[in-house]
Order: structure tokens, then sequence, then C-alpha cells
């Protein structure tokens, strides 16, 4: 059996074959009983067998500011009224909705620096989720 | 009139801009960013998903992250930064040229400059370029301004929304309004294939099962006040099926149907623009057709790729200082786009080096063959796994590859994708 996936890891977007082999026995252990052809780089490989098993992604959003007085942004100057922020590593997909609204929930004073955490170990998953621009 | 000098303005202080400016400052020329906005980054800031870095810092990072860590760099160099100042005319006077700019703290500024780099990015096609029957109901945005609405300014455009057009803003529009609760209905592409980067098709359809309607044509925008729906009708060998027309409810509708450079200035300027890109016609040097005038970034062409944007920036601003120190182009071959190709960009090579090149390829194929003729002698073929016209393909031509070429007279170079 063979399936077609296209490699997201970066923008070249590799379209990858991965075969099942017979003796992978309702695909439980995929290492070496998946092989993926049409990548690039190893990367694509690992990507797929991701993938298939356990997909994972990226999250950005943006989050709320508070403008402390005095930043910038409440004096008018930079009108930015969010925070971009991103998770620190993929993160499980089922999940991201979840995560999307703990996000949404928070309001954050200004300023902010880009890279600190706004929330540490996100739903207990490891993954912080940090703001991606520094703003203020 | 304040009326201030340097070696080199630059235009623009997006991705582009700042490139462009660190490499003349490193070549020991003094240099200017002028930058209608608050703050550098240009479109970068708005664009908060992942994916721009991979080959600049071999790392995948946010816009805003890609942005600010240029912006560290200007901020670490002695680059006059001159932001919310937006230029107005650009002039040659003699030797020199005079960017004519104003902002609300200083009123007229006028700068004075040997060279001048225009960086100042693209702008959206909206609906007016495309023509699409109907009232004028509000609830219609260019998907550019849908996320900097949503991703700078915190506000929600509408609730059910239908995406026209399949660019990349529209493709990352369609995932950034199902992320904040939205419902996106469909995306309607009038050509049979995605005009958006694979990966958005993946990553910001597929995973939310957006449908994508590929040959369709919106025939009407609905609604008095506000949008109410869309129609939209497929496309058969060339027809269009009013017949089969179906109606999509909605009530709000983001276009994503190209960019284009922005050149209303450079035009001022006298600078001749190429109509296959839309941008500058430029020299093996990025050189305009005005002398000491260098383009750069998605006002050149529109690249899909900070990477790439900055690769090509860098090289402006090499080229820029190098012409500031005296340096002209030796022997230049013309380039000319062949079969499949919409343009190959700059249109000139110097024949005594290597050039680097971007080229826009009109169809989607797999195993797909680059090939590079001089005077109709084939110099180089190279193959392709796959090809389409949402991703630019790159390409080196060497100094050795270039050695028959200095000696014919008149020679051309045509590149094809067959
Ligand atoms: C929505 C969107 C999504 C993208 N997604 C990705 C991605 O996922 N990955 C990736 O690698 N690339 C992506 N890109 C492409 C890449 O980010 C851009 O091509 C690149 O940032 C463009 O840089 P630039 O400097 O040429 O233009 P810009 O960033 O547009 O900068 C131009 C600057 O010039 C200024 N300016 C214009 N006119 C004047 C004037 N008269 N006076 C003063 N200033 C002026 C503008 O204010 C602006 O700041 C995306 C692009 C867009 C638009
Ligand atoms: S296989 Fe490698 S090169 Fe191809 S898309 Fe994936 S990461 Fe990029």
């Amino acid at each position: 059996m063979s399936q077609e996936l296209t490699c997201i890891t970066c923008p070249i977007g590799c379209r990858l074959v991965v075969e099942r082999t017979a003796s992978a026995g309702g695909g439980r252990d995929p290492e070496g009983e998946l092989s993926v052809s049409g990548n690039r780089c190893p990367r694509g490989a690992a990507y797929a067998r991701e993938e298939l098993l356990a997909p994972k992604r990226t999250v950005t959003a943006t989050c709320r500011a508070l403008a402390s007085q005095g930043s910038r942004a409440s004096q008018g100057q930079g009108s930015a009224r969010r925070i971009p922020v991103r998770t620190t590593a993929p993160f499980p997909k089922e999940r991201v909705g979840e995560l999307l609204a703990a996000i949404y929930a928070l309001e954050e004073p200004l300023p902010v620096a880009r890279g600190r955490v706004l929330i540490r170990d996100a739903l207990g998953l490891g993954i912080d989720v940090i703001a991606t621009r520094s703003l203020g | 009139m304040r009326e201030l000098s340097f070696d080199a303005v630059v235009i623009g202080g997006g991705a582009a801009g700042m490139a462009a400016a660190l490499e003349l400052e490193a070549r020991g020329h003094a240099v200017a960013i002028v930058e209608r906005e608050e703050r550098l980054g240009g479109i970068l800031a708005q664009c908060v998903h992942n994916g721009f870095g991979l080959i600049e810092f071999d790392e995948e990072l946010t816009g805003p992250e890609f942005a600010e860590r240029f912006e560290e760099k200007v901020g670490a160099r002695p680059i006059k930064v001159l932001c919310g100042c937006t230029v107005l005319s650009l002039e040659a006077e003699g030797q020199d040229k005079v960017v004519s700019c104003v902002s609300s703290a200083e009123g007229v500024i006028a700068l004075r400059s040997r060279a001048v780099v225009l960086a100042m990015g693209c702008r959206e096609r909206n609906r007016g370029n495309i023509r699409i029957p109907g009232s004028r109901p509000a609830g219609v945005y260019t998907a550019g301004l849908a996320q900097r609405l949503v991703n700078v300014e915190g506000y929600v455009p509408g609730k059910d929304v239908v995406i026209i057009g399949s660019g990349d803003i529209g493709l990352i529009m369609a995932r950034r309004m199902s992320w904040i609760g939205c419902k996106v209905h469909a995306v309607v592409e009038i050509l049979p294939y995605p005009s958006g980067l694979t990966r958005n098709i993946v990553q910001c359809l597929r995973d939310f099962g957006i449908p994508l309607y590929l040959s369709h044509l919106t025939t009407e925008i609905y609604g008095r006040d506000r949008v109410e729906g869309v129609e939209v009708a497929p496309i058969e060998n060339g027809a269009l099926m009013t017949a089969k027309a179906f109606r999509i409810p909605c009530d709000t509708v983001l276009l994503s149907v190209g960019l284009v450079p922005e050149n209303e200035l450079s035009r001022t300027a006298g600078v001749t623009i190429n109509p296959m890109t839309s941008g500058p016609w430029a020299d093996s040097s990025l050189m305009t057709s005005v002398s000491g005038v260098f383009a750069c970034g998605n006002v050149l062409h529109v690249h899909d790729l900070v990477d790439f944007v900055v690769e090509e920036s860098r090289r402006a601003g090499a080229f820029a200082a190098a012409w500031l120190a005296g340096a002209r182009p030796g022997r230049e071959v013309r380039v000319k786009a062949g079969s499949n190709v919409r343009y190959v960009a700059p249109a000139r090579v110097e024949a005594g080096r290597d050039n680097k090149l971007y080229l826009r390829t009109m169809i989607v194929k797999n195993d797909a063959l680059l090939e590079v003729k001089l005077d109709g002698k084939v110099l180089l073929s190279s193959k392709k796994n796959h090809v389409q016209p949402s991703e630019m393909i790159t390409l080196k031509l060497g100094k050795a590859e270039l050695a028959g070429a200095a000696e014919l007279p008149d020679a051309s170079i045509e590149i094809s994708i067959l």
C-alpha cells in the first residue's frame, strides 16, 4: 500500500511516496517498515513517519497586549494591540484547539521582549509559548 | 527644508532594504534607510506564521522574529534609519540623486546621495484589478489587509469567509481565520492549479478540510450593505459553465489574487519598467535604467521566500557599493525568457563572473528540464523534480559556462523549461 504526502518541513515541499511493506502488521511499528521516497533530505522521511503516526504543527497566533503606563503603545506610537506568539516546537495536532484557547486567554503587559515565555509547559506537553516580537 | 547627504539611500525598510543597507555599510559607505512605517520590518511584521529563515538562519522563524533579527543587525551598525518617513519623489540631479521625503516629526527632508536602492516591496491586487461583478457591499478585503487587521490590530473582519484566489496570503489567512474561530467555506481559484506554495495548501487548507475549487470563476459577489454570498461557476475546457453555477453564503470575502511591485515612485524617477515582472528592468548588477539606482526584493519582482529576497538584496547592496567605488559591469549578455518561462530576473548576465538568476515558470510539471541556450546552442541543462508557477526557480550561470559568450557580439541567452 502506498500513500502520497507533501513534506512541509521546509518551503521546497517535496512530494513523498510512503510504502508500507507487507510486514508492517497494521503499521504499529513503522521504523524500517515504512519506506519513504521523493524526499530531498532526511527530514522528509522523518516527517512522513511522524505525519502518519503522531502529527504535529507549529502553532502561531497572537495574544492580547495590555499597554502599561508610559509605554510606547499606550501613547499611541506603534499601533500594536496584539503580541505575536508561537510554540517553541511543533505541537500535537489534536490538542491545537485547547492550546489556542489558552493563548487567547492571555493578557500580557507591555513591554514584552522577543522570546519571553508566555506559557511554560503548555498543557503539560513540555512545549512553551513565546513572544515573537519585542513590543512596547 | 533639511538636507542630509549620504553615499547611498535605501528606500523601504523591509527585509530587502535592511539587507541591502547592511551590505553597503559593511563596505564602508554612509547609508540611510527611509521607511514609511514606525518600525523596520515591512510586510514581515504582519506575517506572524512560521516558515521564514530556513536558508538565512537555518531555523524556522516567524515573520516578526526574522524582521527583528535584521532590525538588530541594522541597529548595531552606524546606519541612519528614518522611520515614519514617506518618500514622495526621487530625482536625478547631475551625478546626485535627491530623495524627498516627509515625516510628521520632521516635515519635508531631502536626502542627497550618489546611489539609491529601491526596496519598496509590493502591493496587493484588489477587486478593481480582477473585475468581479456585483454590488459594493462591506466585507470585501484584500487578504493582506485582513492579515494586518487580525494579526496587528486585533480586529476580526467577519465570521463566514470565502477566499477568492489561492495565493499564499489567502491560504495563510484561511488557517488564521479558522484558528480564530471563523468558518472558511471555500477557496476559489480560476486556474487549474493553486497559485500558492504547496505546503500552504497542506497546512492551511487540508488540515481544516477547506474545499479548494480549482478552475472556478467567481461570477458575482452578493449583498447590499454587507456581503451575503458569492456565486461561483466551473470552467470546463475553457468555457464558463453558467448552468453549473452555485452560491456560497458568507459575510466576508478575502481577495488573494496576486501582488504587484510597488513602482509609482520608480516611474516618476524615469526608471523603465519590465512589463513581465512589473518591476524595474535591471542589468546584471541589479541596476535599473537610471544610472546609480538599484532595485531588489519585491519591488523588483515578487518573491515567495524572504530568504531569496535577502540573498538578492545583499547582492544589490554589494553591486551598489562596487558602483560607488567606480566599478562598472563588464561584457553583458542579454537573457530572454524562452518556452514556458514567464520571466528571468535580472535580464542581463555579466560574462566575466558568476551570476545568479531567478525565474518563474508558467507550467506545472514533474521531471522537467531547465535548458539554457546561448545563441541557440545548449549551454546547460538540468533536471528539476517538479516545477510550478508559485515556486521560484534559482539558477547559477558561472564564469566557465559564459566563457563562450564573451567572444560573441550581440549574443543572447535563452532559458526554457521543457
Ligand atoms: C502575506 C505574506 C506571507 C508570506 N509568507 C512567507 C513565508 O511563509 N516564508 C517566506 O520566506 N516568505 C514569505 N513571504 C515573502 C516575504 O516575506 C516577502 O517577500 C519579503 O518580506 C518582502 O520584503 P521586501 O523588503 O521586498 O518588501 P516589504 O517587506 O514589503 O518592504 C517594503 C517596505 O518599503 C516601505 N515603503 C514602500 N514605499 C515607501 C515609500 N514611498 N517611502 C518609504 N517607505 C516605503 C514599506 O512601508 C515597507 O516597509 C510572505 C509575504 C507575504 C506578503
Ligand atoms: S524532504 Fe527535505 S528538502 Fe524536501 S521538503 Fe522535506 S525538508 Fe524540505
